[in-house]
């Protein structure tokens, strides 16, 4: 199965990730490739198999409904890149050329 | 100190007896590290200042008779979260990374009053087999400097090998500390999954990922997973199931034990020379009263795809997170908020990286989701009932652990298809969540061979103990390389 460049761009978006024209150019061939190598599951019947998405040998875990300490809040903000008044600090939502 | 002469054992009788205290045996690791990392470079933080005042505190309390890791300084792979000392995963993304608690296995090694004496390199978020994916430095092996020691957990093994430590710690998800320890001839263990809490690593594919020890020797190996494991209630996966102590009866020998090799570990794609080796181990376990019998394991050939589809699709949500928000790089030059993120997640993950959130979204997109995600999750499944059927019948399978020996620097890395064939061996066992071991079994053109057993759920045990029974038999485990001019 080939993938087209303006899918690979899709996914891409999906994946909150930005690529230069040349970028896009060389992921859509490896992962062309990478497709056709997972591709080859087709040939395995799995019909009426049940997926495995884990292999814990926990079923329900539950633990005790206990108050306990968080973590302080000045400690959580030591490594956002920005912050004021002990709220993380973003850039407006809307584009900031939009504004006027 | 010399970690070529020494193990676990030893060391501690030297700080026990005081013929050398843990101060001492800090700072002649940290000279050995500086003059062997000019070959090596298997780290990517020294923390000189921290391990000095931890084996200061162990010198003033007294080394703990009853702990056998009390004063001794071990490497901890860059994914592992480590209280005020940098973790990068080896990423742009959290080059200033500043971790406000400690990994519960971090936890566990400062509660046994073991020394962490810095953090070691790695592919980028543990993607990759050759430690060429670190965005900061590459590692070389400590056998061949023009080869690369393997990978994701490159720089743990690498410390290990370059008797810069006497052990570490790793992660593997899908053959990330087997393969490396393979390629470094040393001993490399990842558990089953759940003997080990995740709670502080950094996470790449949830179902798969396990913590485990780099040694040179199979009981230092034990000793350290003894550490390590257990229940964890910040990691819902860990297992409550009683932890044994590893290195009791480690010594019991394999007479009776049944082994199976399954044909599809060595079958094409299997290099000569490991084969060779694989069936010199065969006949050395015989020797020490195991049947060995070839298996079969269909599905094992599905490994590598199955593989592919699930980590990259656990990576693709678990890296979800690094968002430039609340850590980690945030973008310059933004326009909003949407910005932030694709150009802080594009600025600061490196191509792996981004091949696999790629091809994990791909998996998980409408539309695809059935024909990728879905059916890899049944293959898995399938691959599950494989090994199954032969613990079944069996108490060990043994085969080798990488399809080659360490392959040179630059080699493979522009084709990840072939990059990530390297993998066959090790990938079934983290989908089944199996213990796995690397230790060594040959050398060939001056370059180690691992062999690999895997045992069933739960039961590290039998393989420790066969294990044990190999290296006891062997010779392998006693070359060194020459990097320290020492033999």
């Amino acid at each position: 199965m080939a993938i087209s460049e303006d899918k690979v761009a899709h996914v891409a978006g999906l994946a909150k990730l930005a690529f230069s024209k040349e970028e896009l150019q060389k992921f859509t061939g490896q992962m062309g490739e990478i497709i056709n190598m997972v591709q080859q599951l087709s040939d395995v019947d799995t019909t009426g198999v049940e997926v495995t998405t884990h292999v814990t040998d926990a079923v329900d875990t539950m633990r005790e409904d206990k108050a306990v300490k968080g973590t302080d809040r000045e400690l959580l903000l030591k490594n956002a890149p920005d912050h004021q008044d002990g709220f993380i600090k973003v850039p407006a939502i809307i584009d900031e050329s939009e504004e006027a | 100190m010399n970690y070529f002469a020494n193990d676990l054992t030893s060391l501690h009788d030297l700080l026990v007896k005081k013929e050398i205290s843990a101060t001492d045996l800090t700072k002649e690791t940290l000279a050995t590290i500086k003059e062997r990392e000019q070959k090596v470079d298997a780290f990517l933080s020294v923390d000189e200042e921290g391990a000095l005042k931890q084996a200061a505190e162990v010198d003033e309390a007294g080394v703990d008779a009853t702990n056998v890791l009390s004063g001794i300084p071990l490497g901890i792979k860059d994914n592992i979260v480590t209280k005020g000392l940098k973790t990068t995963a080896a990423s742009k993304i959290l080059e200033n990374f500043d971790p406000i608690y400690d990994a519960t296995v971090i936890e566990k090694l400062k509660a046994a009053k073991a020394i962490t004496i810095g953090k070691t390199n790695m592919d980028e978020f543990a993607m990759g087999g050759s430690t060429e994916n670190s965005a900061f430095k590459l590692t070389k092996n400590a056998w061949d400097q023009t080869k690369v020691p393997g990978g994701s957990s490159g720089g743990s093994a690498a410390a290990v090998a370059s008797g810069e430590v006497v052990a570490s710690l790793g992660s593997d998800t899908g053959g990330s500390i087997r393969q490396p320890a393979s390629f470094n001839g040393i001993v490399g263990v990842k558990p089953t999954y759940g003997r080990v809490s995740r709670y502080g690593l950094i996470a790449f594919a949830s179902s798969l990922d396990q913590i485990g020890p780099f040694t040179r020797s199979v009981r230092d190996n034990a000793t350290l997973l003894n550490a390590i494991s257990g229940a964890d209630p910040r990691d819902f996966t860990s297992s409550k199931r009683e932890v044994p102590d590893f290195t009791q009866g480690i010594d019991g020998g394999v007479k009776g034990m049944r082994i199976a090799v399954p044909k599809e570990y060595l079958g094409e794609g299997v290099a000569a020379d490991i084969k060779k080796a694989v069936k010199n181990a065969i006949t050395v376990f015989e020797k020490l009263g195991a049947t060995v019998d070839e298996v079969s394991l269909p599905h094992s050939k599905y490994g590598v795809p199955v593989y592919y589809i699930i980590a990259s699709s656990e990576a693709s949500s678990n890296l979800q997170r690094f968002d430039g928000i609340r850590y980690g790089h945030r973008a310059q030059n933004v326009k909003n908020l949407e910005d932030v993120y694709v150009k802080s997640r594009s600025e600061g993950f490196g191509d792996e990286v981004k091949r696999r959130i790629m091809l994990g979204t791909f998996s998980l997109s409408a539309g695809t989701y059935d024909a990728f995600f879905k059916k890899a999750a049944q293959v898995r499944t399938l691959i599950c009932q494989d090994f199954a059927r032969v613990f079944a019948e069996y108490d060990l399978i043994l085969g080798p652990t990488t399809p080659t020996t360490a392959f040179g620097i630059g080699e493979d890395i522009k084709d990840p298809v072939t990059m990530y064939m390297n993998d066959i061996l090790t990938i079934p066992v983290n989908l089944a969540g199996l213990p796995g071991m690397s230790l060594p079994a040959g050398y060939s053109k001056g370059l180690p061979i691992g062999l690999q057993l895997i045992a069933n759920q739960f039961d590290e045990k039998t393989m420790y103990r066969a294990g044990y029974a190999f290296e006891q038999e062997t010779e392998f485990h006693k070359q060194a390389p020459t990097i320290g001019g020492q033999n």
